[in-house]
């Protein structure tokens, strides 16, 4: 939509953009082409990825080595002669490793990334519905992230109060609270027009004949994805708000009456509600776990249905699962807060609503699982994810079963073990699925492959690595290893025989660094190096293999028609193994060049 | 290719582009002041004693401005209305008061602000006040918006009538939705704040 005001500038505009000369800065950065924005958000979440990850490792020195100088860039860390890791720098790095990758890392890359460059083109669209707010919504992402990182440099350091902010911890915390609260209202905004965006762009642009269900599953998740972001942020915003009026005007939302503190009594009114917060938070907070998790499974969903060369499993009760998970996610968020004491009536109520979400997740994966039965299964790179993605997700979500019942919880909460469960689901599951997703799309946003061997070595490598940082969790989570700790345990006598395997983790974790040097390089080096190769490389049938690659600025010179279903794979009686979204029937198997 | 269904609505789902995402955007709105409302609902009821509104707030003054905002949604019908009958110099009118009336809500509003300074009620005070001061504020927060918006359709964005009626018909009624939008909070924040 261009928002044109004079007349000259309308009679300018009805020429149509394409005629339009672009300078550099609005061909590439200040860019409304949804195609540019998402790679915009692709690299920058990658690199955020990068940077929350390097935060964990540095973590992971003191749970190994507690009380031990930190090789080579102690002296850069802030703390003090001995360049030994201070304790409240661990706080910082505990919180801002948890922020930048789900809010600044994942997020962006699957929705934002994925979600921007792939959605128009499945659905057949020349663009997003709303151009302007798709590059406004990337800036105000771009904006939320530098006020975080620049909170490390505030007086203090950056937030460390836990990636959950608890109140009232969090409220009498140093000045990087309330930078961090600043960039979550950034980032709330780059969500909230995001999320916009995505929902008007599937139900309005879609082409012609791509009926609701012949839209690709990718698109249904990012669908689900989207209604989440849209309703579930505006409360975490609210609660923002209110947060930093407990700290900057002295209100007390979220402060107790009668609290005291190191420094004596707070000199507060008092009232107000430390669990306030964590229903806010968390209501947030749960949703914001399947937007994690939803466009990873459509990712996976779209590579195993054309790595498998046969339709996916079940298609509608996908589609079906995926709407009820939505809906139920919210209902769930109380789950985090058995412990808090709000009354075994309600823990009751989240018990069940956990119980009941985990069927549809069940369905999801089972369907998956099933998609592979029969197939005659290519092990391409984005393959070896997605299936790896598969048990990796299992073992995430199966491992969450007893931490949705009251009563085990009462003795895994706050422990390694819930680490070592959501880091299942979020790690090996959805940022393996998003590393298929780049090995998958590469060649249709540059036209060439990327390098196959150093793909196979990236995913064995970490493959092995991640299980090695996150497999003995459990172990030290049941022997009761809390979270947070910066001595790592070593003060606890019940945990000493695990004590361990905390070195073994760290070195998984430093070598999991070290494979994904093979994806960074691969990444940059397949730009110029890789092999070439056509429009539709994996043979596959969604409308974006139609477009040329890279697709021109509009999409499709022809406007695209969709004649079938996504994944007609191996239909008996046609030509070839797959028949495309947008090929007429009766026509040649290969369409026409658009 | 041009972005399809910017002005015209798509057959099947009835609606244009515009108006689905002004929705949506509502949609994420009441999701914001639901969780402020749940707030206030939250610490009332955990509360050991909670003031009456009037005992802190000017309840007339409450109402004139509740009036007045009343009266500016009314206006901003008028001013749809008036661009739907193709009336321009009407909806300049009408659009025109949409833009002042919330002006002179701001400006009460300064004053009440005003006075609870100068008497010292400010939000440290008590979490009744506290919430007070923070709904209402974001609350004013989301009128300068709408004013902006609605001066800039009744200035500058205007033009566009000449040369694109229907699209700007339809960026009308989208302001005109989140106008209502916002006086629909006020009802509900004067009530809950000022007689509750």
């Amino acid at each position: 939509m261009d928002d044109v005001t004079t007349a000259e500038e309308i009679a300018h505009a009805e020429h149509g953009h394409e005629e339009h000369e672009l300078s550099f800065l609005q061909t590439y950065v200040f860019s409304q082409d949804h195609k540019v924005i998402g790679i915009q958000y692709a690299i920058t979440a990658m690199l955020f990825l990068l940077f929350g990850f390097t935060l964990m490792m540095i973590m992971r020195w003191q749970l190994a080595f507690p009380f031990r100088p930190v090789p080579v860039i102690g002296g850069l860390l802030g703390a003090n002669n001995a360049q030994l890791m201070a304790p409240e720098f661990y706080n910082s790095l505990g919180a801002m490793h948890g922020t930048i990758m789900v809010f600044l890392g994942v997020v962006p890359l699957a929705v934002g990334g994925f979600g921007n460059y792939v959605l128009p083109l499945q659905i057949g669209a020349p663009d997003m519905a709303f151009p302007r707010l798709n590059m406004a919504s990337y800036w105000s992402f771009f904006l939320g992230g530098i006020v975080m990182i620049a909170s490390f440099f505030v007086p203090g350091g950056a937030a460390n109060s836990g990636w959950t902010s608890y109140a009232p911890l969090s409220v009498i915390a140093t000045e990087g609270q309330t930078w961090w609260l600043v960039g979550m209202i950034f980032l709330i905004t780059s969500s909230l027009l995001g999320s916009v965006n995505f929902i008007v762009t599937t139900l309005q642009l879609r082409a012609p004949g791509m009926s609701f269900m012949r839209l690709p599953f990718f698109v249904w998740a990012q669908l689900v994805t989207s209604f989440l972001l849209l309703l579930a942020f505006p409360p975490l915003e609210a609660a923002g708000v209110l947060q930093i009026m407990d700290r900057v005007a002295d209100t007390s939302f979220f402060m107790p009456s009668g609290l005291v503190t190191g420094d004596g009594p707070l000199e507060i009114s008092g009232g107000g509600s430390p669990l306030l917060w964590q229903h806010l938070f968390w209501f947030l907070a749960h949703p914001e776990v399947y937007v994690l998790i939803l466009p990873a499974l459509g990712i996976v969903g779209e590579i195993v249905a054309n790595n498998t060369r046969k339709p996916l499993w079940g298609y509608r009760v996908l589609v079906a699962s995926l709407i009820f998970l939505g809906f139920m996610s919210f209902i769930v968020w109380a789950h985090h807060m058995f412990l808090t004491g709000m009354g075994t009536t309600i823990s009751t109520f989240f018990q069940t609503t956990t119980m009941i979400i985990s069927i549809p997740s069940v369905v999801i994966l089972s369907a998956m699982f099933l998609s592979l039965y029969g197939g005659s299964i290519r092990y391409t790179v984005p393959m070896l994810f997605a299936l790896a993605f598969l048990p990796m997700f299992g073992i995430g979500g199966l491992t969450g079963l007893p931490l949705g019942l009251t009563a085990p919880d009462l003795h895994l909460h706050d422990t390694y073990y819930v680490i070592g469960h959501f880091h299942y689901v979020v790690a090996p599951g959805t940022i393996f699925a998003l590393f298929g997703g780049i090995y998958y799309w590469y060649p249709k946003a540059t036209g060439r492959l990327m390098n196959d061997m150093l793909g196979r070595i990236h995913f064995w490598g970490s493959i092995i690595a991640i299980n090695c940082v996150f497999m003995p969790m459990f172990i030290t989570g049941l022997a009761g290893m809390n979270r947070r700790l910066y001595d790592g345990g070593l003060e606890y006598a019940h945990v000493q025989e695990v004590l361990e395997w905390n070195q073994f983790m760290s070195y998984g974790a430093w070598a999991l660094g070290v494979f994904q040097i093979f994806f960074i390089f691969n990444f940059f080096w397949s730009i110029r190096h890789g092999k070439k190769v056509g429009d539709n490389p994996w043979d596959s049938t969604t409308l974006e293999w139609q477009a040329p690659s890279p697709p021109p600025h509009g999409n499709f010179s022809t406007p695209p028609e969709a004649y079938r279903g996504p994944y007609e794979y191996s239909v008996p009686g046609a030509s070839s193994d797959f028949s495309m979204q947008g090929q007429a029937p009766g026509a040649n198997p290969e369409p026409a060049k658009v | 290719m041009e972005i399809p269904y910017t002005v015209a609505e798509r057959p099947d789902t009835g609606l244009n582009n515009v108006k689905l995402g002004i929705w949506l955007f509502l949609a994420s709105e009441v999701m914001l002041f639901g969780g402020l409302f749940s707030t206030y609902v939250l610490l009332r009821v955990g509360a050991v004693e909670w003031p009456l509104g009037a005992e802190f707030l000017n309840i007339p003054i409450g109402t004139v401005n509740t009036v007045i905002l009343i009266a500016s949604s009314v206006t901003m019908v008028m001013a749809y209305a008036s661009l739907k009958l193709g009336d321009f110099a009407k909806y300049k009118t009408y659009m025109l008061a949409t833009v002042l009336l919330p002006v002179l809500f701001l400006c009460i509003k300064g004053y009440e602000y005003y006075e609870k300074v100068s008497h010292d009620h400010l939000p440290s005070h008590s979490t009744f006040l506290a919430i007070y001061w923070t709904m209402t504020a974001l609350h004013g927060l989301h009128i300068i918006g709408g004013i902006v918006v609605n001066g800039y359709f009744w200035g500058p964005g205007s033009k566009m009538w000449h040369v694109k009626r229907e699209m700007f018909e339809n960026r009308v009624e989208a302001a005109g939705l989140y106008w209502h939008f916002v006086d629909l909070v006020w009802i509900f924040l004067f009530p809950v704040l000022y007689l509750l």
